[in-house]
């Protein structure tokens, strides 16, 4: 009996104990979000917030359920591959409201040359000219439809 | 009222199935889309980059990145025919606006686009002092924007230099893989947008993808494959020289 006879003392010290545990139980399931150790060290709601943010490119696949005349064209020449955005540049506001937004007139003289413009780092094979020696200065739509760019032969002559 | 041991132990398995429920938080922002069908990576040909600089004008728009800072940028690479060790590479704006015209005419030039390599294993991630930045379950390597706190610890632990922090922000930033594109059945703004098809959106756990040809037809390379970051962005045609 005589070794216990402050048990006061260590029953004092069990509640403060006692009390910092449960606070700390209490403050970390507030401060720690629901989702956090979902899936792992992180909270689980940040990837659908990363999933949630707006989209500026449609995708081609949304061009080409209106534009299915230039798709037509497009998928004959050697530009079949080129998404319309990647010259036309994001147009998700368009397909969302074809009426109201629309695109921007291109200039061939600038997005031409962005990919043909010669560079030795080029591969070989890719299509390439010096620009300022290749048309003596006329516009590439002169002689190139963009959507289609494989020269025709135009009735009548060329002009 | 008083429960008998009976009543208890049916209620108490229903009681955690419902905390669980309640623990599981907000539905899925895109309801078809399943994280765990998915294991995304992405092919790049070297062979096919023709260093238009689409890509990174495409990312800029899409994420808002902005100017001075890239989430993806295409290298122009110089390996001189005397010191492979040494090539010269320049970026010019990340490519934004394509290059000059390459004036050596000797060795090897070529243009290597750069962005994150979504590792399985990503130094960037384990860093995180406050378990803002994770490896999600479809395998991409995602930012927290609201618990990152800005202390560029990830932007050193990145061994390919891929993050940054935003000068508004204040917190860090890196490419996404368009999670906010891929999961709706989009393809990534850089894919969307490139041309020549030298960038290509790869799901590794899809059979149906053509990566897994590709992969068994070609001898493909990631970047410093000797930290063992198991990196998922995958290269055709990568010089020995590309760091």
């Amino acid at each position: 009996m005589k070794a216990f006879k402050d048990a006061g003392h260590l029953f004092r010290l069990a509640s403060v104990f006692l009390v910092g545990g449960v606070l700390f139980l209490a403050f970390r399931g507030v401060l720690v979000p629901r989702s956090f150790g979902q899936y792992g060290h992180y909270r689980g709601n940040a990837i659908k917030e990363t999933a949630a943010l707006p989209i500026s490119y449609a995708g081609h696949q949304v061009c080409e359920s209106c534009h299915a005349d230039l798709l037509e064209v497009k998928s004959k020449g050697v530009h079949k591959r080129v998404a319309c955005e990647a010259c036309h540049g994001p147009l998700a506001t368009h397909a969302d409201d074809p009426a109201s937004v629309q695109p921007a007139k291109l200039d061939t003289a600038v997005l031409c040359v962005r990919c043909h413009e010669a560079n030795l780092a080029k591969p070989k094979n890719f299509p390439q000219v010096v620009s300022a020696e290749h048309s003596g200065g006329a516009p590439c739509e002169t002689c190139h439809q963009p959507h289609s760019p494989a020269i025709v032969a135009v009735a009548g002559g060329s002009q | 009222m008083s429960i008998t041991r009976r009543q208890l132990l049916i209620l108490l398995p229903a009681a955690a199935v419902a905390w669980k429920s309640i623990l599981a938080g907000t539905p899925e922002a895109s309801p078809n889309y399943n994280m765990t069908e998915h294991w995304w990576g992405m092919l790049v040909d070297i062979t096919k980059c023709i260093g238009c600089g689409s890509c990174v004008r495409a990312c800029q728009m899409e994420n808002q990145v902005p100017d001075g800072y890239f989430r993806t940028w295409v290298e122009r690479y110089h390996v001189s025919d005397y010191d492979i060790e040494n090539p010269k590479v320049d970026s010019p704006d990340g490519g934004k606006n394509g290059f000059l015209p390459t004036s050596v005419s000797d060795g090897k030039n070529f243009f290597v686009p750069k962005m994150c390599n979504h590792c399985a294993d990503s130094p960037c991630t384990q860093v995180c002092p406050v378990g803002a930045t994770f490896v999600s379950p479809d395998g991409v390597v995602l930012v927290d924007q609201k618990y990152c706190l800005g202390c560029r610890y990830c932007v050193q632990a990145c061994p390919y230099g891929c993050r940054f922090v935003d000068p508004k922000k204040k917190t860090a930033q890196k490419c996404t893989l368009c999670y906010h594109r891929i999961t709706k059945g989009l393809t990534t703004a850089c894919c969307e947008n490139c041309p020549t098809g030298a960038r290509q959106l790869a799901d590794l756990k899809n059979p149906n993808d053509p990566i897994h040809e590709f992969l068994k037809t070609h001898s493909v390379q990631v970047l410093k494959p000797y930290l063992a970051t198991r990196s998922k962005l995958f290269y055709n045609g990568l010089d020995g020289s590309v760091r």
